[in-house]
């Protein structure tokens, strides 16, 4: 971080410069191609005679070093562990997305209808075509599973993109505002804690009139938000204090500004490690509700937690049926685990053991 | 150390008065609410009108509210209509807490007496057999849901191969009741063999149970003790001499256990929601099941009782763990 053409004798200012620009870089590169943000005019801001002007010093020129994520993903590329997760959890992303394609059979068509004898055999068997055999209405179990992946996904992104987005705004209330705002939020946080989570969303499930999936995914993500709010208070208020929010203040920059560009991206790290973990424990607590019955009624778009919900009462004789959608929840839910397990370890200085 | 216990419990109390005015408002918000509820399909507008008067639904709300607290506070919740209709729903609640007590007490005391001792050999001997093996135990039994977990518990050890009951929490013995405690309830009137069979109802829930507070138990304690293992005062220990179990008792363990009891009271809330889970799949009888009864046969007053009782343990559970940790260590009283 040398710079030749800095005017001698101006080391207070270029100290300044160079924290804010710590925490410049990290705010540019987030909100890099989406453009847009007012007093940001990209790298150009060091003129040639090295003039720096204050309101561009939060944009000065890229420097070699190696940041935090830089760090973190060469400790990652040779982890076993973090290996394993990404791998499962892009096998699952693939499957999802094509689902349609690689399904054998339509998951929502009877085609064994004929074959279910409610008295004596419930649950066709295994046959040339339906290597799984069928559910107890007689549509494909292999196509149901591999449609499943979908719903499953789709259950688990958006319970924790939703409860993501509450927690942002309640913890950058809290951490950025302060004061009796700081106060508000963190009780009703508290309470929300208070409540342990499967009743939290069992009670919020049975407020509506009837259970869809939506009702199941927002009952989800309400129990996550506290846990986000927190996290993020946390992190914004340890950086309310350090050098590189001290030095945008100095520097006059708006608070907006310094809250968004400089504060928020530098607190993203813990609460996308808590993001990965929130998805497996999202497609966990979904397959829970299901269980209890507070599932998605509708089986013509399969989900895991629901096939295992309604697996549940051939139990004793084909107990097949609940065991599929069981090792894939647990399959999928590991790897998304592992892979936010070692990313914490990996971002956290302090645990590299 | 009092200032410090009171300013909690004047937290608690700031809490459960939330909790209450969000219970309330939850309870009329819901959907087709108690009137609709109580009559059914056959309600008349002339009927509903009588009713609410009846159940003091016409007056303001915050009347409402006060009501329902002064109801609260002296345990009135009114009659069941749906666990077991006509029932006092306090009265449910006391007969049945005891079962979900038995079993998440079991469950923890389980998960402790494996995970601890497990934690410290596992930091001990970092990367060896024990530690890796734990490692991936406490991985999947996050990742393994609770009541999959019971029901192959309950699939091999009960149905399959027959050698504990697959539900229930006793077999039908004519045991006296005391305490509602099964367990000890036959301790106590020496009928040996009610205690016998109310524990073998009780291993499959409670180890299946176990596995929640097991697994983060398990990784809390190793990652302490290794943290621990580092510091200065037991190379101190280890270079003057003293005996290994000296240092492993005193130094090591004494400082390792701090977080873990925090994390115990934490696990709480979760043995909750996992006991709501356990206890449907074996029909245990305790309250997480009957919660899950109250949800879809919308008995309110039993669903009023549970909630109170849960956010109360729970909360009750970890100003005993906020206070227990200041006794352990002093610098969390100035904070």
């Amino acid at each position: 971080m040398t710079n030749p053409l800095k005017k001698y004798g101006d080391a207070r200012k270029e100290r300044i410069d160079e924290l804010a620009a710590m925490a410049g870089r990290r705010g540019a590169s987030e909100s890099g191609g989406s453009g847009g943000t007012a007093g940001s005019s990209g790298p150009a801001g060091a003129g040639p005679d090295g003039d720096v002007v204050v309101a561009d010093a939060g944009a000065i020129e890229e420097t070699p070093g190696v940041s935090l994520i830089a760090s973190a993903w060469r400790r990652l590329r040779r982890n076993p562990v973090f290996l394993t997760g990404l791998t499962i959890t892009l096998l699952f992303v693939l499957l999802a997305i094509f689902a349609q394609v690689i399904a054998p059979h339509d998951p929502a068509v009877r085609y064994l209808i004929n074959e279910v004898r409610p008295q004596s055999n419930p649950i066709p068997g295994p046959r040339p075509g339906f290597p799984l055999g069928a559910d107890n209405v007689g549509r494909d179990f292999l196509s149901r599973l591999i449609v499943g992946s979908q719903q499953t996904l789709i259950v688990g992104v958006f319970a924790t993109v939703f409860g993501l987005i509450g927690g942002l705004i309640l913890g950058i209330l809290a951490g950025a505002v302060g004061g009796w705002v700081d106060s508000l939020v963190m009780r009703a946080v508290d309470v929300m804690l208070s409540i342990p989570s499967l009743l939290l969303a069992l009670s919020i499930s049975a407020l509506a009139p009837r259970p869809s999936q939506w009702t199941l995914i927002i009952a989800i993500a309400t129990v996550q938000v506290p846990i986000f709010a927190r996290l993020l208070r946390g992190t914004m208020l340890q950086q309310r204090s350090s050098d590189h929010v001290l030095a945008a203040r100095a520097l006059g920059i708006k608070q907006s500004a310094i809250i968004f560009r400089h504060m928020v991206p530098n607190a993203l790290g813990p609460v996308i490690v808590q993001a990965t973990i929130v998805l497996a424990t999202s497609i966990i607590d979904a397959a829970a509700l299901s269980f209890l019955g507070l599932g998605n009624p509708d089986d013509r778009q399969p989900e895991w937690g629901q096939m295992l919900g309604q697996a549940q009462q051939f139990i004793y004789d084909d107990p097949h049926l609940a065991f599929y959608p069981a090792v894939c929840i647990i399959v999928v839910a590991l790897g998304f685990t592992l892979m936010g397990e070692s990313l914490r370890e990996a971002l956290d200085p302090k645990s590299r053991r | 150390m009092l200032r410090f216990i009171i300013r909690r419990i004047a937290q608690m109390v700031g809490v459960m008065l939330t909790l209450s005015v969000l219970l309330f408002l939850w309870l009329r918000s819901l959907p087709g609410g108690t009137v609709s509820a109580m009559l059914g399909e056959r309600a008349t507008p002339e009927s509903r009108a009588r009713l609410e008067k009846a159940l003091g639904l016409d007056e303001p709300i915050y009347v409402q509210y006060f009501r329902f607290m002064g109801r609260a506070l002296k345990g009135q919740f009114g009659a069941s209509t749906g666990v077991l209709p006509g029932a006092d729903a306090f009265d449910i609640f006391l007969k049945r807490f005891p079962a979900t007590i038995e079993l998440s007490f079991f469950a923890i005391l389980l998960a402790v007496a494996l995970a601890i001792p497990l934690g410290y050999l596992a930091a001990k001997k970092r990367g060896g057999a024990i530690d890796n093996a734990g490692i991936v135990t406490s991985l999947v039994g996050v990742a393994v849901p609770v009541f999959f977990l019971a029901f192959l518990l309950k699939y091999f050890f009960a149905i399959k191969w027959g050698l504990l009951p697959a539900s229930g929490r006793q077999a039908n013995l004519n045991c006296t009741r005391v305490t509602n405690f099964f367990i000890l309830d036959g301790l106590l009137t020496r009928e040996f063999d009610c205690t016998w069979s109310a524990l073998k109802h009780l291993i499959l829930p409670a180890l299946a149970l176990s596995s929640i507070p097991f697994a983060v138990i398990f990784r809390i304690t190793r990652a302490s003790v290794l943290d621990v293992l580092d510091e200065d005062y037991v190379r101190t220990a280890e270079a003057k001499g003293l005996a290994n179990k000296t240092i492993r008792t005193r130094h090591v363990m004494r400082n390792a256990l701090l977080p873990v009891v925090t994390t115990i009271g934490l696990q709480v809330g979760a043995l909750l929601a996992g006991a709501v889970l356990t206890e449907r799949v074996f029909n245990y009888g305790g309250i997480g099941d009957t919660l899950a009864v109250s949800f879809f046969s919308r008995d309110y007053a039993v669903l009023q009782v549970l909630i109170i009782a849960a956010a109360a343990v729970f909360v009750l559970v970890n100003l005993l763990v906020d206070i227990s940790y200041a006794v352990i260590d002093p610098r969390v009283r100035t904070r």
